[in-house]
This record gives C-alpha cells, sequence and structure tokens, in this order.
C-alpha cells in the first residue's frame, strides 16, 4: 500500500495541536490521587516481610495499636477471610493471592500486615512497633534452579514452581533446521526492571454505608479493575465507583494496584472513613509489585549461506516473583510477532513462567515485546557476525517487503501493512550512515570503542484478549472492547465521554481530534471527560498500545451516528434526501443551492427542542454512543495456539551511534536516530513525545536499570540511589523520522504508538554495544549493559601487566 | 518514608551548637544542607533524638581570603563556592571538583562543611580537599582545634570530629607561583552527578622546561577513605608527565588501593578505574598548566 | 513531639503555622498549604518532583524540614502565573512544545527551568541538560522540554519591553 502524505487528506488529525491536557498540568493544576483530601480520611502503613521465605508464626499489635492516633492493624488472616484471592489468568487454583501475606510470606517486601493511623508519619511509627514472628524457610532466588525438583516451591499447595509451560511449534521447525545450511545458539538475559513512575501507586476508598456504595480514586491503568476489585471484595459491581478523572502520574503498563485497592476497601468498609494508601517509594520498589520481566532466553537460529533465515527457536523462562500478577501472560503478547518483522517461515516458541521468592511482575509497556525483540535482534546480528555480513544487509533480505501484506506469520497473526524497508532506508539516510561509518572507523583509529547499532523490530498494537484463552483456555474471553459517548448539547457545545483513566497519552486530545474532525468543529471546543464505572460506557483501559485505534474508532462511531442524525434532520426539514446536501463545518445546505443552509445552531435547536421538525421515529437531543469489538479479534485460539495477537503492526528502526570507555565501560549514546511508522498519527506530537519517552525507558532498561537481589533475596537495588533512572544527561538528543503506511483496519489508518521507542530501543544499543566490542572479539548478550558489567569484559583483553594503554585522545 | 520524631534546635551560635550536642549525649545530629542526612532519616536509617540546624549561624556563613589561603565556613553553599572568585582563580581544583557535586538543586542547599563531615569515600569535595593539603577547624566544649585533612577522613562516613563537635571552617592552602599550575578532576559514575565510584583530584605545577615540580593527588572511591598515594605522586615529581611515567603512577596506585565490592562496582573495577583516573587526571592537569592553568 | 511556630512566604502570601519538627517542607506545602501542584515521588532527593525555589533558588523541598523555612520566600509552581487565568511564558511553552505527559514532574521541571532562564536567556542545550539533570521524567525522553527551555528563551529575548522579574506572559 503507497502511503501517503497524511496531513493532506485531514483536516485536524495529524496536525500539530496543542494537546488540552498540558494546560493543567503546566499551571500546576493536574488532579493526582495525593491530592484528594476528604474528611475524616486515615492513612495506610504497611508491614513487609524481612525474609524471602517465611512462615508467618504470630503477629502482635498490641504496641501498635496503643500508639495515639492508631486506628486498627489488619493481618492478613483476616483479609483473606473477608475477601476473594486476587485473580489471575491462568488456571492455578493452587496460587492464592491476597493484599496482606496469608500464612506465609513469600518476598522480602511482602505486605503482612497493614496499620491505619490517623497520619501517615505515625501509621509508620506504628508499623515499626507491629511484632511480627517468623519461621525463616530456605528461598529460592534463581528462576533455573526453581525448576529443579527439590527446588523449595513458592507455593506447596502448587506442587511445583512452573506456573506456566508449553512449547508451540509452527511451522516444520525440526526439518527446517536440519535442512538449513548453518545454525548458532546463544542465550540473552534481560534482567529485571520495570517502568517505575515517577509517582507511585495510590488509592483512596471510601466506603458510604448510606448508600452502600465504595467510592474509589486510583492511579489506576488497568483492564477490568472495578470489577475486580468488586469480585475480591464480594460487592456486586453496581457497588463499586471507580472516578477514571484522577489524573495518573505515569504507569506504562504496571499501575494496576489491585492488591491495594482490595486493602483500602475492606478497610474503609470496616472502619466506616475514607481510607488512603499512597506507596512511599521503599514500598513501591519492594512490595508494589510491579516489576517488569526478569528473562532468561535461549534462542536457536537457523540460515542459509546467503543470509536467509529459515527457522528460530526461543525459549523465554521468566521469573515472575512469587506470585502470578500480570506475568505469564506477558510470555504470551509476543506470540504475535515472534518473528519480529521478518519471513521466518517455522518457528518453535517456548515460554515458561516460573516462580520464585521475589516481588511480582506486573504488565510492563510492551507486554513482552521489547525483551523478545532484544532477543530476535540479537540473533539477527550474530548470523550477521558468523556470516561476515553486513547486519543491514542482512536484515534487507529478511525483512518482510511492502508487497507482501497482509502477512500471516507461523503463529497465525497477521500483520496488516507496512513497509519496512523505506523506514530503514530514511532512518539510515536521517542518520547519514556513510558518515556514521567514517566517524565510528575515525573513532577506532584515535583507539576508541565506538559502534553503530541497528535494529527493526515491530510494535503489535490495538491490544486484544487472544493471550487469556492461549495460556488458559478454561478462558474464553475474546471481547476486548472500547467505547465512547459523545453529546451535542443544547448550546451545541460537544461533549464526549471515555470509560477510563489517562496516564499522559493525550486520551482527551485524541478524542476530541477525531471527533473534532468528522463533525468539522474545532477540537478546542470539545471537551472530553472520563466517566467513572458506574456511568462508564464497557472499555478496556490504556493497554496494548490500543486507545488510538479503539478510543479513536469509538469516538469515530458515536460521532458518525450524530453526524447521519444531523444530515437526517438537514434532510427532513429541507425536503432533500441526503445525497443532495453537503455538510460543512456543522451546518448542512443544499448542495445545489447553499443559500438553502441549516446552521449547526439552528440543527441543535431542532434536535433538541423542536420536536415537531424532527423526522419521524428520532430520538430527541444530540447523543450517540458507539461501542466496538477489536478488528480482528473475536476468535479463540486454534488448538497449536495460532492465534491473531493484535489487529496493527506499527514498524520502528533505530540508528545509534555509541562510544564506550575503555576502562570504565560507561556507554555514550552519541547519535540517536529513529525510523518510526504507526501509520496516521492523530496528534504527531503526542506520538512524538511517546516515542521519545520510550526511548529513555528502553536506555534504562539496556544501560542502567535492575531489580537486583542478593543471595539473601534482598533487594539491593530498591531506591533511586540505586535503581538508576537515566536522566536528562543519560538520553542523547533523539532524531524521530516519520513513515506512514496506513492499516486497512483502522478510523484513520492510526495505528497504535503508546509502546513506540521501548520496542526497539534496548536491541539496538546492544546493537551498537556489540559493534563497538567487535573488533576485541567480545560479546555480551545481558541487560543491562551496566558500566561495571562492560567494564569487566573488557579488563579480559588487557595485557598481563593490567597495564592500561592511555590513548593520544587522553594524553 | 516520614523521619521518626525529633527535637529540633536552631541555635544562634557554634558554642550553644555544642552544648546542645554534649547534652544530647551522642543522641544528636547537626544538619547543615541535609542533601545526605535526610534521606537517611527519611528511610529511618538516621533516628537522632535531636537535630541541630547550623544553618542559620553567623560564625558559618561566609568566604575569607588570607595571602596563602582560602577559607570557607562550614555553612557555604556548595553552588555559592562553585560561583565564588576567590575559589575559582585561587583554589581552581575546588571549583572542578564542585561542577561534579550533585545537581543544582543539591549544590543549592549542601554546604562544604556538611559534605566534608559526612565522609563519603568518594565525594568529591572531599577527594580535592585531600589533594590540596586542607585544613579543618572544629569547636567543641573543649575549644578550637585545627585537623589536618590527612589526618580527618578515618573510614566510611567516619571523621575524626568528637560527637559533641562542629566543623566550622574549612581552610584550603593556595599555591604560590612562579610556575605553571594545572587542575585536573576525573571521576566515574553511572550516571552524571551520581555519587562517584571512583573520584581523582590532580593539582600540579610546571616549570619554565615542563617539569613538573610540584603534584598533589586526591583518590576516592578506591578504600575506606580518600588517599593521596604519595609513592605515586613522588614518581611523577620531576618527570615530564609522558605515557611511561602515567603508566608507572597508575601502576603504583592500582597496588596502593585496597577498595571494597559492593552492587554498583566490584573491587578490582575500582583498582582499574583508580589507575586509569590518575592517568586522565594527572594528563588534563598537565594540558591544563600548559594552557595557562590558574 | 515537638511542634514549632513558622512564618513562612509562599508565592507572595504570608503563611503562619504550627508545625512538627519532622513534616518536611513538601508535605508542609502540600498537606497543610493545600498546594498541591509540587510533588513527592521519591521522599529521599532523588527525582526533583518537589523542586521549589527558596529564596530564589532551586531546592529539593522533600529535603528541607518545614520549621527550617522560618522566614523564607518560597515559590511553587504555583506561583509562576501571572494571574489566575494566564501562564508565564514558560508554562506557555511547555504547552506548545508538548514538554510533559502525565504531568507529574512538571511543575519540578518548570522550576529548575525558570531559575535557569532568571541566569540566562541563551542557554546552550548542554546548559538547559544541566539545569534539570537532577529532575527525573519518565514520560519524555527530556527532548519536548528541551525544546520548550529553547522556546521559552527565545521569547524572552525577544519580550520588546523590559524584562519582568518572573519573565510573565503579556
Amino acid at each position: 500500500m503507497q502511503a501517503e502524505p497524511p496531513a493532506q487528506g485531514f483536516r485536524y488529525i495529524a496536525r500539530k495541536r496543542r494537546p488540552k491536557e498540558d494546560r493543567r498540568f503546566v499551571a500546576g493544576s493536574g488532579r493526582y490521587v495525593a491530592d484528594i483530601a476528604l474528611p475524616g480520611m486515615v492513612h495506610v502503613a504497611l508491614v513487609a516481610s524481612p525474609y524471602p521465605r517465611a512462615r508467618i508464626i504470630a503477629i502482635d499489635a498490641a504496641a501498635a495499636l496503643a500508639l495515639p492516633g492508631v486506628k486498627a492493624v489488619l493481618t492478613g488472616d483476616e483479609l483473606a477471610r473477608a475477601t476473594d484471592p486476587l485473580y489471575s489468568g491462568l488456571d492455578i487454583p493452587q496460587v492464592r493471592r491476597y493484599p496482606l501475606a496469608v500464612g506465609m510470606a513469600r518476598y522480602v517486601g511482602e505486605w503482612v500486615a497493614a496499620v491505619v493511623a490517623e497520619t501517615r508519619p505515625v501509621a509508620e511509627d506504628a508499623a515499626e512497633l507491629v511484632q511480627v514472628e517468623y519461621e525463616p524457610l530456605p528461598h529460592i532466588g534463581d528462576p533455573e534452579a526453581a525448576l529443579a525438583p527439590d527446588a523449595p516451591l513458592v507455593h506447596p499447595d502448587h506442587g511445583s514452581n512452573v506456573l506456566y509451560r508449553r512449547k508451540f511449534v509452527w511451522g516444520p521447525v525440526e526439518e527446517d533446521f536440519a535442512a538449513a545450511a548453518d545454525r548458532l545458539s546463544f542465550r540473552a538475559r534481560w534482567h529485571r526492571n520495570s517502568t517505575v513512575p515517577v509517582e507511585t501507586f495510590g488509592v483512596i476508598a471510601n466506603w458510604n454505608a448510606a448508600t452502600q456504595l465504595l467510592e474509589v480514586w486510583a492511579s489506576i491503568q488497568m483492564p477490568k479493575f472495578p470489577d475486580q476489585l468488586a469480585r475480591a471484595l464480594r460487592l456486586p459491581g453496581n457497588a463499586v465507583r471507580v472516578h477514571f478523572d484522577v489524573d495518573v502520574g505515569g504507569s506504562y503498563g504496571v499501575k494496576r494496584g489491585i492488591k491495594h485497592s482490595v486493602l483500602v476497601g475492606f478497610l474503609s468498609r470496616q472502619l466506616g472513613c475514607p481510607v488512603r494508601l499512597i506507596e512511599d517509594r521503599l514500598e513501591n520498589m519492594r512490595g508494589g509489585d510491579a516489576h517488569g520481566p526478569d528473562r532468561i532466553f535461549d534462542v536457536a537460529i537457523a540460515f542459509d549461506k546467503t543470509g536467509v533465515i529459515r527457522s528460530l527457536r526461543i525459549r523465554a523462562l521468566d521469573d515472575v516473583g512469587a506470585y502470578a500478577g500480570r506475568a505469564p501472560l506477558q510470555l504470551g503478547k509476543p506470540v504475535g510477532a515472534i518473528v519480529g518483522p521478518y519471513r521466518i517461515k517455522s518457528v518453535e516458541y517456548e515460554p515458561i513462567s516460573v516462580t520464585t521468592n521475589k516481588t511480582v511482575q506486573e504488565a510492563v509497556r510492551g507486554f513482552g515485546q521489547s525483551p523478545t525483540n532484544f532477543a530476535i535482534e540479537t540473533a539477527m546480528d550474530l548470523v550477521a557476525r558468523r556470516l561476515g555480513m553486513d547486519r543491514i544487509e542482512l536484515r534487507r533480505r529478511n525483512l518482510l517487503r511492502h508487497d507482501e501484506f497482509p502477512y500471516t506469520i507461523p503463529s497465525g497473526s497477521t500483520y496488516d501493512s507496512g513497509d519496512y524497508h523505506t523506514v530503514l532506508d530514511k532512518a539510515l539516510a536521517a542518520a547519514d550512515h556513510g558518515e556514521l561509518l567514517k566517524r565510528r572507523d575515525a573513532a577506532r583509529a584515535a583507539g576508541k570503542l565506538a559502534g553503530i547499532g541497528v535494529a527493526c523490530c515491530l510494535e503489535p498494537s490495538g491490544g486484544n484478549s487472544a493471550f487469556e484463552p492461549l495460556f488458559n483456555p478454561k478462558n474464553e474471553t475474546t471481547t476486548w472492547m472500547e467505547s465512547c459517548q459523545v453529546k451535542i448539547d443544547l448550546n451545541g457545545a460537544i461533549l464526549a465521554a471515555m470509560g477510563t483513566s489517562s496516564s499522559g497519552q493525550g486520551h482527551e486530545t485524541l478524542t476530541a481530534t477525531v471527533i473534532g474532525e468528522i463533525l468539522e468543529r474545532d477540537p478546542d471546543t470539545i471537551r472530553v471527560v472520563h466517566s467513572d464505572s458506574l456511568t462508564a460506557l464497557p472499555s478496556n483501559s490504556p493497554v496494548g498500545s490500543r486507545m488510538a485505534i479503539m478510543l479513536g474508532g469509538a469516538a469515530a462511531g458515536a460521532a458518525r451516528k450524530l453526524k447521519a442524525t444531523l444530515v437526517a434532520i438537514a434532510a427532513h426539514n429541507l425536503g432533500l434526501p441526503a445525497e443532495q446536501l453537503v455538510y460543512r463545518d456543522g451546518s448542512i445546505a443544499a448542495a445545489t443551492e447553499p443559500s438553502r443552509v441549516l446552521s449547526w445552531e439552528q440543527l441543535v435547536e431542532i434536535a433538541h427542542r423542536k420536536f415537531h421538525k424532527l423526522p419521524p421515529g428520532t430520538e430527541p437531543g444530540l447523543q450517540a454512543i458507539h461501542v466496538w469489538e477489536v478488528p480482528t479479534g473475536g476468535a479463540l485460539p486454534t488448538p497449536d495456539g495460532r492465534v491473531q495477537m493484535y489487529p496493527c503492526y506499527a514498524f520502528e528502526t533505530h540508528v545509534v551511534y555509541a562510544e564506550i570507555d575503555r576502562i570504565s565501560g560507561r556507554v555514550e549514546l552519541k547519535k540517536y536516530v529513529v525510523g518510526h511508522d504507526c501509520g496516521v498519527m492523530i496528534n504527531p506530537d503526542i506520538v512524538h513525545g511517546m516515542t521519545y519517552g520510550g526511548i529513555a525507558h528502553g536506555i534504562g532498561a539496556a544501560l542502567y536499570e535492575r531489580f537486583a537481589y542478593d543471595a539473601n533475596g534482598q533487594l539491593v537495588s530498591g531506591s533511586f540511589m540505586d535503581y538508576l533512572i537515566p536522566s536528562s544527561h543519560e538520553v542523547p538528543d533523539i532524531e524521530i523520522v516519520d513513515h506512514c503506511t496506513p492499516s486497512p483496519l483502522t478510523t484513520f489508518g492510526q495505528k497504535g504508538s503508546g509502546e513506540a521507542g521501548y520496542l526497539g530501543a534496548p536491541a539496538a544499543i546492544a546493537s551498537a554495544v556489540n559493534d563497538a566490542l567487535a573488533p576485541l572479539g567480545l560479546h555480551t548478550a545481558t541487560l543491562p549493559m551496566s558500566m561495571m558489567q562492560l567494564g569487566a569484559l573488557l579488563a579480559t583483553k588487557d595485557d598481563v601487566t593490567g597495564e592500561t594503554p592511555v590513548t593520544e585522545a587522553e594524553r | 518514608m516520614k523521619a521518626v520524631d525529633f527535637d529540633y534546635a536552631r541555635p544562634g551560635s557554634v558554642g550553644d551548637a555544642c552544648r546542645l550536642l554534649a547534652e544530647a549525649a551522642g543522641d544528636g545530629k547537626i544538619i547543615a544542607g541535609g542533601q545526605t542526612l535526610v534521606p537517611l532519616l527519611a528511610m529511618r536509617l538516621a533516628r537522632p533524638a535531636l537535630l541541630v540546624d547550623v544553618n542559620r549561624i553567623p560564625e558559618l556563613q561566609g568566604i575569607e581570603e588570607s595571602s596563602d589561603a582560602v577559607i570557607l565556613r562550614a555553612c557555604t553553599r556548595q553552588a555559592v563556592a562553585l560561583a565564588d572568585r576567590a575559589v575559582r582563580q585561587r583554589v581552581p581544583l575546588l571549583a572542578k571538583a564542585l561542577g561534579f557535586v550533585g545537581h543544582v538543586q543539591t549544590r543549592n542547599r549542601g554546604t562544604i562543611g556538611g559534605s566534608l563531615a559526612n565522609a563519603d569515600p568518594s565525594a568529591e569535595i572531599g577527594v580535592a580537599a585531600l589533594a590540596l593539603g586542607a585544613e579543618i577547624e572544629a569547636r567543641s566544649a573543649a575549644g578550637d582545634r585545627r585537623i589536618a585533612i590527612a589526618d580527618f577522613f578515618i573510614g566510611p562516613m567516619m571523621t575524626a570530629l568528637e560527637a559533641a563537635e562542629c566543623l566550622t571552617s574549612v581552610r584550603f592552602p593556595v599555591w604560590p607561583g612562579p610556575g605553571r599550575i594545572g587542575t585536573g578532576f576525573q571521576e566515574v559514575s553511572a550516571r552524571r552527578s551520581d555519587f562517584a565510584v571512583a573520584a581523582v583530584a590532580v593539582q600540579l605545577q610546571l616549570d619554565g622546561d615542563g617539569v613538573c615540580r610540584r603534584i598533589a593527588l586526591g583518590i576516592g572511591g578506591a578504600g575506606a577513605r580518600p588517599l593521596s598515594v604519595e609513592a605515586a605522586a613522588a614518581r611523577l615529581r620531576g618527570s615530564r608527565l609522558a605515557a611511561p611515567d602515567l603508566a608507572a603512577a597508575a601502576r603504583i596506585v592500582r597496588d596502593a588501593v585496597e577498595p571494597d565490592s559492593d552492587l554498583h562496582a566490584s573491587a578490582d573495577y575500582r583498582r582499574r578505574l583508580a589507575g586509569a583516573l590518575v592517568e586522565r587526571a594527572v594528563a588534563e592537569a598537565a594540558a591544563d598548566a600548559l594552557a595557562g592553568g590558574a | 513531639m515537638s511542634l514549632h511556630e513558622i512564618t513562612v512566604t509562599v508565592n507572595g502570601r504570608e503563611h503562619r503555622a504550627q508545625v512538627p519538627a519532622r513534616l518536611t517542607l513538601v508535605d508542609f506545602l502540600r498537606d497543610t498549604l493545600r498546594l498541591t501542584g509540587t510533588h513527592a515521588g521519591c521522599e529521599h532527593g532523588v527525582c526533583g518532583a518537589c523542586s521549589i525555589l527558596l529564596d530564589g533558588r532551586p531546592m529539593r523541598s522533600c529535603l528541607i524540614f518545614a520549621v527550617q523555612a522560618e522566614g523564607s520566600a518560597i515559590t511553587t509552581v504555583e506561583g509562576l502565573a501571572p494571574g489566575p487565568e494566564g501562564l508565564s511564558i514558560l508554562q506557555d511553552s511547555f504547552w506548545e512544545m508538548h514538554a510533559l505527559q502525565c504531568g507529574f514532574c512538571t511543575p519540578g521541571m518548570l522550576i529548575a527551568a525558570h531559575a535557569l532562564l532568571q541566569e540566562t536567556l541563551s542557554p546552550s542545550e548542554e546548559q538547559i541538560r544541566e539545569a534539570i539533570g537532577g529532575n527525573l521524567c519518565r514520560c519524555t525522553g527530556y527532548k519536548q522540554i528541551v525544546d520548550a527551555v529553547e522556546l521559552a528563551a527565545e521569547r524572552l529575548r525577544g519580550a520588546n519591553r523590559p524584562e519582568s522579574e518572573d519573565g510573565h506572559a503579556g
């Protein structure tokens, strides 16, 4: 499909527009959960386990309760009697998870008791006074050791540490490996890190006994949050009202806070007042259960002498921590792009989800695609190295061509559209690859370690639930919808309602722009509000890079219905069929007689006030809802696990130039270009912003961030002093060069883009680092490529005396 | 992360501060800039019963000059010292080191005295102070005393200061001419402005023939306290600071230091870094001297 | 618990309060004065979301106790705009360049950038990155923030009137 310059076809879409959300944030007028103060509100602090695995013998709260200002101390036993276990996406009934540990603490930092007091400082004082008697037990910290039959069991009732394991074989993998000219295998390690937003998770719950309604304000980004909360609290769904108009200070997947919310929901009902829990940073890092993928990839790849890839085997062992969380399903999403952007005809994928005594994982930006892309791109670079072939040329040979779309990969997912070669060319041109090679070679001649990295990665977008039935056949969920309601009021102002929260993605702007496009009204005049869970239409939250597609489509659908109503009103009142009318800027005129016109105001008047002028059968007023299922969704997986994972596939090519300090191993990113194709961008500034941010995230994962555990199961990087988030010094200037291959499946040709940048940056940076190390014959496939890791690797190449060469540049 | 409750006093004189500390009998802590203390309080790792706020004590404010030294009173903000003309012109190594300390926000509040009293083994101000042969002035109920910097740092986060003693000023000697003076400061940290994994401060003086007549080193992050490794300085003194001289000095440094391992850096790594940074810092200082230096 | 009486000026308005010694300045601003624009992201002095101006200089309010701020003049993000309806040139530039997404780090960024522009109206990219080097952002990758500060500087340089102290948009 030819890419067209998108802005030419649109009036508001794809054009620069100030995001409406920004106005309140630059004024310091955002409303985050910690900004909300309710009369009589009390505060929670947690008592956390100091052991990675221990039996809880007794909890003595007497001293804590005696402290003035303390209202209550809640234990896991009491909470488990009154609530149902938290939902898990797998069929693992013996792995029960509650907000507070029950009988056994399973990781350092697990919440064992909750203290409620008039102020947070007093709650913390009291938490120190709660005496817990533990019986420490041997713990399991290594995911491979967790597979051994004699390993300590995190959940003895479950019988093993494996939560999920399956080997998918799509196509003749064994034959293709045997027939290929060559093959290689390697291990890649993606150490545990996460998105770690600057705002921690927080929630306020207020049970109103008079109305029998639980009000909830939370920093939330989670599908089915109100439903799961209600279920766990044994309340009907319509007894819980979650306010989605709370501003969320970043999430990128992890703010699911279901255990926090069940905890405060229960406490509020018990105490009869509003209860607030705002994680402090230590609670967040250790006990917030928001860690990310922690994977060991064992990869084998088969190829011809010409570099054509024949087959691929990936075994992904993921250490999910002490409970299921969302992590196991995070092994499933990559099925939808398991061969990356390449023409690989057979593939074997073996995901293994294993528990250890560590903090629990949550869904992280990309839902497992970024680590998988890292594994795939590492494979490609190693193949190129083996063949002595240029890495870019190898990719060209294997990238799907633009005339091959739609293309179905062996795992059953169809890629909707793309023009990978053009994006690659654009990125290389923008990076001035030829000059970059000269720059690299000149640096090397001066004794430096310098490398260029290239990564071609997919961003599956649109989200659907296909990994749920894939990983748990008992869960036949195939609905993954989004909704929007649009109204035009008596004064002609447009209002839209979305049924979920936002955490910086610009949904209000997105929605207003789409509606404005269709109704030809200025998006700045369109207000978008967030419904609460009682008034909201069905939604699945902003996950899986889905909102541009799904909320955009829902808003467009509702707007179209309103437009049709307006046209019908005009047709009826002008006495002309719709085909003879022209709609312009909200007014409708006879095509042949422009003076016969009904203005926006007149149409609105008729709809709201002049029933006698409405076409028969028309509902009064101007309101429309649109609820729709994700395109290509709605089907269960095949018995061999083939499934259409997500509808749309955005594509990115990163070109990175890096230099590495020979002694310290410190990586400096000196040039960063990304070619990005996410179809039509509804708001370019918003899309670019998320791409820059995604790359910054990827830089963190590639070079700096790690949740590290010691031999005693203690998290040793549990504060911002040791968990290193990139600052403005670590993120270079980034150039984005856009391309547009519209999706045939969406309203405007848009694809999702919330995960852009993050999905390819770690792979690209690893590619650059390894290119820099290649002249020394060194290679690393372990992230993060910290200073110390590379320093130690480089030290293996020092000569016997340990003398360090001083280069000309350093003299 | 709310601190354990404490009593708070804001005395108007150093004498009062010392008296309060003495009365607290070891359970009192001075708060100056608070950039290192308050995080410890927030994490409940520090739990003093009394916080003695010295920020407004007049005797602890200001920068003075004498003919052969620049004296910074203890509560001089790092940002103020960094911008001070006397510091920049007469103690350029300190100004250079300050550029590596924390961020804009932390330098506006953190103090010279506070950083030295905190005694992080890789802290830039301490490393520069050691290289410069600074002198600490302190007061207690027993009176005033001077502590040579070489005797000041005892171990990680441990100094020669007594429990009820207050650091009042730091005296930085100024190197006299003739001869071209150059400074070098090199550090390695995971991210820019993180605490240094290793840091080296160098000040040297070349004669008219380019021979190094005077040199002082300070090495941080490679042991329990900053080190000067006189043997390495001796090796470089009288040389032209050519590549073999630097390499030899690096070797001496690597053999002399005894670093620890932790999450961010192994002992071997710190050892290698110490040697390499000495070479780089000396090279930087030599180039600085040749270019005109201070 | 020791209580102390303090008088502080915040955004030009004097406040008198009784505060516990251990109450941090960020908690005082947010919970006592209900100026919730300043945010607490880490409470141990790394993320910078709590940045305010104290006597004109940017500092981390999570590392200062309210009692220590006695007699000081503090500016928070709420004090940057010229009035309830307007935005400063810097704030408006942030909006124009979409220098934010979730908005949580934004008040701290604005304070840091504001302080920079008080010192120079021609900051280099390096100077801008240094000025915001102590403010972590997880959303933007910093690029659009740098662009916004450059735009604000350009607009302030070109403003055809004597520069007001805080560079308010006209």
